[in-house]
């Protein structure tokens, strides 16, 4: 039998392996790709705990993350070609002008 | 002594209830109004005024005589309890309580300073048409001339302390602009700046004098405060005598406010006639008899003021020997015949009577050395140093014979007027008994001997011996015009003592103001004797010094006591080391804590904020990736709290 308890160890190891990759990788593309990661890691984890105690919330939850996402995704790579135009390159740690 | 001095408090009651001016007195005003508008026509006419300007300078103290005469003589038709006037010229202040008329009082002590101010105050006008002709500043001259006879006669005349004080101020800024009339010569301007910072030291006293007279008694009014006076707390009168007191000395030269008198005699001699001897530096003596009712309530501050006048008395006297600047042998002569009416006033009622007297006297004998000296120095191309004189007797007669009158009437000869005046105060002194009257005494006697000894060495360096001029000067006599108020001034020196004092004159006409000596001695004593003895001795050995040997031209070196009367006993020096340099000190003590300290603590906090706020930017590294790690570390310590505290 499949318990809550599995899926929420799904969750854990999905969102550690995003955060990982946000922490480690220079490409955006990738960082973006492992930030979607942790979000529907914690998708899951909202829709475990909606069925555990039987309630919709947590459902509803995680449709409007997937809207934000969506929406994020969409501002996110349109910064990153507008970078990429003007530096080419993709790498985060070029874009590294805003600082003290 | 404490009868004495309340029996004296009876006259003063009677002075308290001033009547009102009426007939010629009601005019008053005219008194400051003529001299007013000869200084407006003459300051602000300009250069168009310049071929009259003298003549209405002139003009106007004539006719404030005139006037004052007439004001006089009115007086003279009271009976004595009512000879005190009062008349108010506008409100000055009205502010709730605060109530200040600009009242001024004609009574038998202002009626005094009156006539002496107007009257010697014409007569150095006059001369000074003369002294001032080649100047082309001249009606300046007069108008600021004029300005200080204004303020001069609104200090004596004002029926309130803050009139009196606003006369004060006057007379220190004629005083200021006088000194400093040729304010291109450097050492003048510098001698305007030190008497009205020196000036400036006793007008805080006075100021604060009347500020606790109003915080006391709520009323700055002669009428008010003698009126309530009585009962105020014993240390709140001697505070009120004392600041009046240093009110006085910055005023009248007295230690230790007495270094820039010296210096003044930078002004014109007309200037250090008027100002500097006959009338502005004895407003300190008038100020100390106008309260009476004060002083008569504190012992203390009584004797502070005879100390004061006796060492001042001194002080000057010596200066006044080694001096070879006729004008400021002159100058330490003046200081210490204030010092005279200063420990006359400090004696009380047995003393403000005979104050007065010399005052008077003082005022002609003094202006008139003083235009004598002027009429000299005017011949002699602006020559002061009387090393450079000798034998002007024959050169100059008239200067001559009106000199050896002032000369005779200073040092106190029979019958000229220092000796019926002086004599009178060195007697008070020691009738006052005890340890201080032997001591007040003994000052004045000695300072009789040393007034006998420098005024005789002016004479003989002066009028006596070899001509030791250049050859270019021809020293002529003087013009009519400077030698008729030399004449005049010269007649009063004779006659003015011997008037005021035989018959006890002066004492009746001023008591029911100043209240009368308990005890009253002729004008023979043996106090009087001694000081006769010791003027002669002065002017034996002041003649086996400068009469029987020739003066050199250029000065000895002089015994220690010399040099240190020459550089004026080191008043200067005292004042640099005990006023300036701690005063330097003190600013730079500020200054360093102010930078230090006080900058300090505030630019130390900055720069904490600045430097750690500095540092702390430098995690801004702009990598997105380290942002995303300390994020990752908060929310991690987040949660991790967060489960801590929970369990």
């Amino acid at each position: 039998m499949v318990s809550p308890a599995h899926f929420i160890a799904l969750s854990v190891i999905l969102f550690v392996i995003g955060a990982v990759g946000v922490l480690v990788r220079r490409n955006a593309i990738v960082v973006f790709m492992c930030v979607e990661l942790m979000l529907n890691a914690a998708n899951l984890a909202f829709v475990t705990f909606a069925r555990m105690h039987g309630a919709l919330d947590g459902q509803v939850i995680a449709f409007f993350v997937m809207v934000v996402a969506a929406a994020e995704v969409v501002v996110g790579l349109a910064i990153l070609t507008a970078i990429f135009r003007a530096r080419r390159s993709a790498s985060v740690d070029d874009a590294n002008l805003m600082k003290y | 002594m404490t009868g004495s001095a309340h029996a004296a408090l009876v006259p003063h009651a009677a002075a308290l209830a001033s009547l009102h001016a009426t007939g010629i007195q009601d005019a008053a005003g005219l008194l400051l109004a003529f001299p007013l508008a000869g200084a407006a026509i003459l300051l602000l006419g300009g250069k168009r005024t310049n071929s009259w300007g003298h003549l209405v300078g002139v003009a106007m103290p004539v006719l404030a005589f005139a006037y004052a005469v007439a004001a006089f003589v009115q007086m003279l038709g009271y009976p004595a309890a009512q000879r005190s006037r009062d008349l108010v010229l506008f409100q000055f202040i009205n502010v709730g309580r605060f109530q200040i008329p600009m009242g001024l009082r004609l009574d038998q002590l202002s009626i005094c300073f009156v006539l002496l101010i107007t009257g010697v105050g014409s007569l150095i006008h006059i001369f000074a048409v003369g002294y001032m002709s080649h100047d082309p500043e001249r009606r300046r001259f007069f108008g600021y001339m004029n300005l200080f006879l204004a303020a001069m006669l609104l200090l004596v005349l004002g029926n309130n302390y803050l009139g009196l004080y606003a006369g004060w101020e006057g007379v220190g800024l004629a005083s200021y602009l006088l000194i400093g009339f040729w304010q291109y010569k450097p050492a003048a301007a510098v001698a305007a700046k030190k008497a009205f910072v020196a000036n400036r030291v006793g007008d805080v006293g006075l100021s604060l004098g009347i500020m606790l007279m109003f915080a006391q008694f709520g009323s700055v009014t002669f009428t008010g405060v003698f009126g309530t006076v009585h009962s105020a707390s014993h240390g709140v009168v001697l505070a009120i005598g004392l600041l009046l007191l240093l009110g006085a000395c910055g005023k009248s030269a007295q230690v230790p406010l007495q270094s820039w008198l010296l210096d003044a005699m930078e002004g014109p001699t007309p200037v250090s006639a008027l100002i500097h001897a006959a009338t502005m530096v004895t407003a300190g003596v008038y100020l100390i008899v106008r309260s009476a009712p004060i002083f008569d309530l504190s012992a203390g501050a009584r004797i502070a003021v005879a100390i004061v006048g006796a060492v001042t008395l001194l002080w000057g006297a010596i200066i006044g020997c080694a001096k070879d600047d006729i004008k400021k042998a002159l100058a330490g002569s003046t200081m210490s015949q204030i010092g005279y009416m200063m420990l006359a006033a400090g004696l009380g009622p047995a003393g403000y009577v005979f104050a007065i007297a010399h005052l008077l006297a003082h005022g002609f004998f003094k202006a008139g050395l003083f235009l004598g000296a002027g009429s000299i120095k005017h011949e002699m191309n602006d020559e002061v140093d009387m090393r450079r004189f000798g034998g002007i007797a024959s050169a100059m007669p008239i200067t001559f014979v009106t000199f050896t009158l002032g000369y005779l009437a200073i040092i106190g000869v029979p019958p000229f007027s220092g000796f019926f005046t002086k004599d009178p105060i060195i007697d008070a002194a020691f009738a006052q008994g005890g340890t201080s009257g032997a001591l007040l005494g003994t000052a004045a006697l000695l300072g009789a001997g040393i007034t006998a000894f420098y005024m005789t060495r002016v004479m003989l360096m002066t009028f006596f011996g070899e001509r030791r001029w250049d050859e270019k000067v021809h020293p002529h006599e003087a013009p009519s015009v400077m030698t008729a108020p030399m004449i005049v001034l010269a007649i009063g020196s004779v006659a003015a003592g011997g008037l005021l004092i035989l018959a006890n004159r002066l004492m009746n006409f001023l008591g029911p103001v100043t209240g009368v000596p308990p005890v009253l001695h002729g004008v023979w004593t043996p106090a009087g004797g001694g000081a006769l003895a010791l003027v002669v001795v002065g002017v034996g050995i002041a003649w086996v010094m400068y009469g029987r040997r020739e003066v050199p031209v250029t000065a000895p070196a002089g015994s220690l006591v010399t040099v240190a009367a020459r550089k004026d006993l080191y008043g200067d020096a005292i004042n640099e080391g005990l006023l300036m340099r701690p005063g330097q000190w003190l600013t730079r003590l500020s200054v360093y804590f102010d930078n230090r300290g006080v900058d300090g603590l505030v630019n130390t906090v900055a720069a904490a904020f600045g430097g750690s706020s500095g540092r702390m930017r430098k995690v801004q590294t702009g990598f997105v990736r380290s942002y995303a790690l300390s994020m990752l570390v908060g929310a991690v310590l987040l949660v991790g709290t967060f489960l801590l505290v929970r369990l």
